[in-house]
């Protein structure tokens, strides 16, 4: 099989985007800081490449309406700066086949 | 307050929820079993081992009725280079036929057949509802509050929302997982046809393969990929600890497209359709991250109380189990008319004879082993690969010679004490 991007990937997933995001990033600063602190590990480790830096003034965009939901950012961010919740009702992600 | 009560109520209907709301209501109980997604099985995800034994318990001969891909009749594991691999395995065509061992399943179908199970039995099925809290009166559980606020009463709640289990945190039972404790994996489902699976797996009609890929698989990092057959696809995925993608800034999607490229991985998929990617998170950290798995009016069951067998890959079966047990508990706790801590520890007491917590204790040192020796996953492979090659390549030089290069070629990168340390060690850690 020949190499796929991620768009490739994600386009085979089923999402339902809620009208605001279940992933709020709690202090912008922290996420400068980590720049130099820690390399930002979440625009790396994400398997959906939700997180984008964008710079010091626009920070860290929060691309929610791909998220898959595994909370990995919740535990891997050195800040435990994202605020985690569930997509409301049965919005988010639905695996059609899991 | 005259809000209707139930005697119990579930969050989470994934195998552990499903489990305890189905032995719950066989019992008669009125129980309400709350899903986050769509429908059972919407957000959940796993490689695809669904062991028989512990599902057989609640559901006598389900292989006749259940959701299931192919009965696994050989394991096999290969350690991987850059481009070859050493492996080894076991095949038994009886494993196939009843009453089998374990089944490669795909969980979107199977959870929302199992939840079935549990609905047929009598049990509410509430799903696209998260839940957001407990609710307490007098420091007892209560109850749950939804995302939308609204309330739902019962003598006790059964916490089985998964890996991440949110209420879980929020009942305060637990301080948040380190990076090192959970593995992230990703997965994609390659659909091929089924004559293509068997041929290339060596395989009839209803037997199945499952393959683990240590080494060059996680690009040397503490974790394993896995190649698992279903009827007409294949389940393939890598997972390897958080802390060791946050170390090494490798991303999961290119990880796995790399095994995809493996010369040893590579042939096995060709020509297949990618039909879903998922991720998720599996609870690694073993038994000493076990939090309080019971209360007043509460118990915790499956990956929300970190039941998850790392060195055996088992997981849904110790959630089934666990279920089952917490069931039984809340069963015994409703004919007592005691819900406090003082009776539902009877489920940790349960726990703590059986299989769940019993292998989780012996194994409570491969966690921290893996994680601070990670020659087993990149030194290892890699050098059984170069021995190997050398060994079996006849090329003139007396076998007596080779073994001696061999050996060289060793210790050169890792000395004879640190080799019998590393074996020490691991056997420390599972015995």
């Amino acid at each position: 099989m020949k190499r796929e991007t991620l768009e490739e990937k994600l386009y085979t997933v089923k999402f339902k985007a809620d009208t605001e995001s279940h992933l709020v990033v709690k202090e912008a600063k922290n996420c400068v800081e980590c720049g130099n602190a820690h390399g930002r590990p979440c625009l790396t480790f994400c398997p959906a490449n939700v997180y984008e830096w964008e710079g010091v003034e626009e920070g860290l965009a929060v691309r929610y309406e791909g998220c898959l939901e595994c909370g990995a950012c919740r535990i891997g961010c050195p800040y435990d700066n994202i605020e985690w919740r569930y997509p409301k009702g049965a919005l988010g992600l639905t695996y059609r086949i899991g | 307050m005259d809000e209707e009560k139930f005697d119990a109520i579930v969050v989470g209907a994934g195998p552990a929820g499903s489990a305890a709301a189905l032995t719950m209501a066989r019992k008669g109980l009125s129980v309400v079993l709350i899903e986050r997604g769509e429908y059972p099985g919407a957000k959940n995800v796993m490689g695809g081992v669904l062991y028989r034994k512990m599902l057989e318990t609640l559901v006598p001969n389900f292989w006749e009725e259940a959701p299931l891909e192919r009965p696994v009749v050989e394991q096999r594991m290969a350690l991987l280079s850059e481009r070859s691999a050493v492996t080894a395995g076991f095949k038994d065509p009886a494993l196939g036929e009843p009453p089998y061992n374990a089944f490669t399943v795909l969980r979107a179908n199977f959870d929302r057949w199992f939840a079935g199970k549990a609905e047929e039995a009598g049990a509410f099925l509430l799903p696209g509802m998260p839940i957001e809290d407990v609710v307490r009166k007098d420091g007892k559980v209560v109850g749950v509050q939804a995302f939308d606020g609204s309330e739902l009463y019962a003598d006790v709640v059964v916490v089985a929302d998964g890996v991440n289990s949110l209420l879980a945190k929020k009942m305060g039972l637990r301080g948040e997982l380190r990076p090192s404790e959970v593995a992230l994996a990703v997965k994609q489902v390659i659909s091929l046809p089924k004559e293509t699976v068997e041929q290339r797996f060596n395989i009839q009609d209803g037997q199945g393969v499952v393959m683990e890929l240590m080494g060059a698989a996680t690009g040397g990092m503490v974790g394993q990929a896995f190649l698992y057959t279903n009827r007409e696809s294949l389940s393939i995925g890598v997972g390897c600890l958080l802390s060791e993608f946050v170390k090494t800034k490798k991303t999961p999607y290119d990880l796995l497209e790399d095994l995809k490229q493996h010369p040893f991985v590579a042939p096995l998929i060709e020509g297949g359709v990618a039909e879903e990617y998922t991720a998720h998170l599996i609870p690694e950290g073993g038994y000493d991250t076990v939090p309080q798995v019971y209360g007043d009016g509460f118990l915790l069951a499956g990956d929300a109380a970190k039941f998850v067998n790392v060195l055996h890959r088992e997981g849904s079966n110790l959630a089934m189990e666990s279920g089952r047990l917490a069931g039984e508990t809340v069963a015994f706790a409703k004919e007592r008319g005691d819900f406090s801590a003082a009776t539902l520890r009877r489920y940790r007491e349960h726990l703590d004879a059986g299989f769940v917590l019993r292998d989780l204790h012996q194994y409570r040192g491969v966690p921290g082993f893996m994680e601070h020796n990670p020659q087993f996953f990149n030194f290892y492979p890699q050098i059984l690969n170069e021995v190997a090659r050398d060994m079996l390549t006849v090329d003139g030089v007396p076998k007596r010679e080779k073994e001696r290069s061999a050996l060289r070629r060793v210790l050169r990168q890792r000395p004879a004490l640190r080799i019998a340390r590393d074996l020490y060690g691991f056997w420390r850690a599972v015995r």
